[in-house]
């Protein structure tokens, strides 16, 4: 019905699409699986549901809060309103600071404690990161 | 003061000569003969007062002239000359001037180069050049006036962050720009050739000078910044798929994918629609890029000032020109035929074509992964974040079949190729088979995916190298920069198979040990320097072989802004880096200790200069041609 040039040029363009189509499915499936949702301490106190992904909290690390020993640091994130204790077994940044903001990444052990694997805070001493500027005006 | 009006000044009279170059393109274009040279002279002009523009930047910069308000947000008494100088493009006002000055460099170097070139395709890159070059000054002069005064003149300036007051950093902006703006060139000359049905192979090998520049400079670029994330931040690696990395490595894998495809064109007269599609790709990379970073979108030491108003600019300029570059390829882009019969499907174009699939693919992922987290905070505000995992994931698989199509595509031959070389290639990957099954056997890890990927790695690396020995004059770029790649991915792989990690907390007078490692912190000192405190931890640290190395690591506390970094202390050879950094918490007396033991980490950076070194020896080895 069709000539040979038509057919290969069918199935090239029916090849090239389904190849996208894959190529797209495959992005987004492993998007989800491996996008870390942001969250305020006030939000996990109004969750019904725990998180059992990889989360990331932000907020202020309180005064006075931070307690060390050879194996970990601990200190609490606030927003003002609720606060959660973080437990963290790493290397800290250099602008981790008592009253200054924080994002910690890590997993929810229960409602009060959460266990960090990564703190971030960030290269400026003015700096404030969007998330923990959002969660800090919402109360 | 006086730099300052100059610099003012001379700003807008650069500014204000883009009319007369519209005006001459314009009439020059339509009359025949000669390039009038006008054009030239003012394309000069504006350099050349774009220039003292910015001298006058850097002269303020040196001087300390607070009452210039870049100077003093980004500036202090206190720094030293070499940083008071890269502090001119180490912030957004002057960064941009220094967008401007390699927009106008460019376009004037294009004027004297391509005078083999017809005029009107002179003509019409200069004008597409000068749209760009309008809207920049528009943006400089409107939204980031490098020349605010303020009075009363205050006495001390806010300072440099001192985690940029680096010379890794200090040169990483201006080379990383050359290679962005180099992608503007070739941006308006793709253009200009569409509207007149001008891309030919000739087109390809005039324009593939400039890929090959801009090519060069966004890889040392890109390395630059990741050497200085290495050490300066203190994360410990080489690339961490942070944002703002990524908008780098997007541009550079459109770029590479354009340099593949003019080697095509150059050569066959093939996929001309699709070099256009790049080049305009790669251009628009560049800008979201810098809007990106500019913006305040996301989130990093780029971040100067989140300042609305510059970030709607840039994207309302990038749609502007977007549109253009589209309604012009619609509306231009001839449908040539492909002469399609001659198409064989084992051949160098195949496998070229093979390298633009897997290359789009990768820049989609990277794409995709950046811009996502900023969609979906735009329309459900979430907040969310992209980690390496995402990534890796994807990537690795394709990797695979990517490095195996880098090892034999190039020993194709054109149109249609024979199997003479199979014997070879089968007995290359069974080797590089059994050499990487033993190692990953060796050190008990993952089976599966580790062998695949690592025996490609292996199979690339020995099939570039043994490259060497064969023809060794025929095609030598492309056979540095795969071996460079090769190298790349065999150093990525094994440093990530090997590499060791200690992270503890400890006093002075205290060591940890698993039995190992024993790590041991002798005494703090402080001592002060110019414009920061300097306090250093003395460790020894002994490793399994019983061999004791002192390591100095520091914590600097700057005075303005007051900030503290971390100074890594990094044992480098030609096998290892031993890598330590220490940090603080305020009110505790412990310190926060990282060691890593990281194999093969100088590799990583030493074949990213070799795949440079392949642009170059392109560029040169092309040029003695002629």
């Amino acid at each position: 019905m069709f000539g040979r040039k038509v057919k290969l040029r069918i199935l090239f363009i029916s090849l090239a699409f389904i190849t996208l189509i894959l190529t797209i499915f495959l992005i987004l499936k492993s998007l989800e699986e491996n996008v870390v949702y942001f969250q305020s301490p006030s939000e996990i106190r109004e969750t019904t549901e725990l998180s059992k992904k990889k989360i990331r909290i932000g907020g202020m690390v309180k005064k006075n809060s931070i307690s060390m020993n050879t194996n970990q640091v601990n200190f609490i994130i606030t927003d003002f309103k609720n606060e959660i204790n973080v437990s963290y077994m790493g290397v800290l940044p250099n602008l981790f600071e008592e009253e200054k903001g924080v994002v910690a990444e890590g997993y929810l052990k229960d409602r009060n404690f959460f266990s960090a694997t990564k703190i971030l805070a960030k290269h400026d001493e003015n700096y404030m990161p969007p998330e923990v500027k959002e969660a800090l005006k919402e109360k | 003061m006086l730099p300052n009006i100059i610099r003012k000044y001379s700003l807008i009279f650069g500014f204000l000569i883009s009319f007369p170059i519209f005006y001459y393109s314009f009439i020059d274009y339509k009359k025949s003969g000669n390039l009038n040279t006008k054009i030239i002279s003012f394309s000069f002009l504006q350099l050349l007062f774009i220039l003292i523009s910015f001298i006058c930047l850097i002269i303020s910069f040196v001087i300390s002239d607070f009452s210039n308000e870049t100077v003093f947000n980004n500036s202090h008494t206190t720094k030293p000359l070499f940083y008071k100088i890269a502090g001119t493009w180490g912030n957004h006002e002057g960064s941009l001037l220094l967008w401007l000055l390699v927009l106008t460099l460019f376009i004037f170097i294009f004027l004297l180069t391509s005078k083999k070139q017809i005029k009107s395709y002179r003509i019409l890159t200069t004008i597409f050049q000068q749209i760009i070059i309008f809207g920049f000054f528009v943006f400089v002069i409107k939204t980031s006036n490098p020349f605010s005064h303020i009075f009363p003149v205050p006495n001390e300036g806010h300072g440099l962050n001192p985690i940029l007051q680096d010379p890794a950093l200090a040169i990483h902006p201006p080379i990383l720009y050359l290679g962005y703006v180099g992608a503007s060139i070739i941006f308006s000359s793709a253009l200009s050739a569409t509207v007149l049905n001008y891309i030919s192979s000739s087109w390809a090998s005039h324009i593939k000078t400039w890929t090959y520049i801009s090519w060069i400079f966004l890889t040392l670029g890109i390395l630059l910044g990741s050497i200085w994330a290495y050490y300066e931040l203190g994360w410990g690696g080489f690339w961490f798929w942070d944002p703002v990395e990524n908008v780098s490595l997007m541009p550079w894998l459109a770029l590479t994918t354009l340099i593949h495809c003019l080697i095509v064109l150059e050569k066959r007269t093939l996929l001309k629609s699709w070099v256009i599609i790049l080049s305009i790709t790669t251009f628009t990379l560049s800008m979201s890029g810098t809007f990106l970073v500019r913006s305040g979108i996301l989130n990093s030491v780029h971040t100067f000032a989140n300042d609305p108003e510059r970030g709607i600019f840039i994207l309302l300029f990038l749609f502007s020109l977007i549109i253009l570059s589209l309604v012009i390829f619609f509306f231009f882009n001839k449908n040539q035929d492909r002469n399609s019969s001659n198409f064989f499907w084992l051949s160098k174009d195949t496998s070229l074509l093979i390298n633009n699939w897997f290359m789009m693919y990768f820049l989609s992922v990277v794409l995709i992964g950046t811009l996502y987290p900023i969609f979906l905070d735009v329309i459900s505000s979430e907040k969310i974040s992209v980690g390496p995992p995402f990534y890796h994931k994807l990537i690795a698989p394709f990797l695979l079949f990517f490095l195996i199509a880098m090892a034999i595509g190039p020993k194709l031959s054109w149109i249609k190729s024979k199997f003479v070389e199979k014997f070879s290639l089968i007995s290359f990957f069974g080797i590089s088979l059994l050499l990487s099954s033993y190692l990953v056997f060796k050190l008990n890890i993952d089976f599966l995916i580790n062998t695949l990927l690592l025996s490609t790695a292996f199979f690339l690396f020995l099939i570039t190298l043994k490259d060497f020995f064969i023809n060794k004059t025929k095609n030598i770029s492309q056979k540095i920069s795969h071996f460079g790649f090769g190298l790349f991915i065999l150093s990525v792989l094994l440093n990530n198979f090997l590499s060791s990690e200690i992270i503890t907390n400890l006093k002075v007078g205290e060591s940890y040990d698993d039995g190992k490692v024993k790590i041991y912190l002798e005494k703090v000192e402080k001592f002060k320097k110019q414009n920061y405190e300097s306090v250093i931890g003395y460790f020894d640290i002994t490793d399994q072989k019983n061999k004791t190395e002192k390591f100095k690591p520091e914590l600097r506390i700057y005075n303005q802004p007051v900030i503290i970094t971390s100074e890594a202390d990094i044992k480098t050879n030609l096998f290892y880096d031993k890598f330590l950094v220490i940090n603080v918490v305020q009110n505790q007396n412990y310190f926060n200790l990282r060691y890593q033991f990281k194999p093969l980490m100088s590799w990583i950076w030493i074949s990213v200069l070799i795949i440079s070194m392949g642009g170059l020896t392109n560029l040169l080895y092309s040029r003695n041609e002629k």
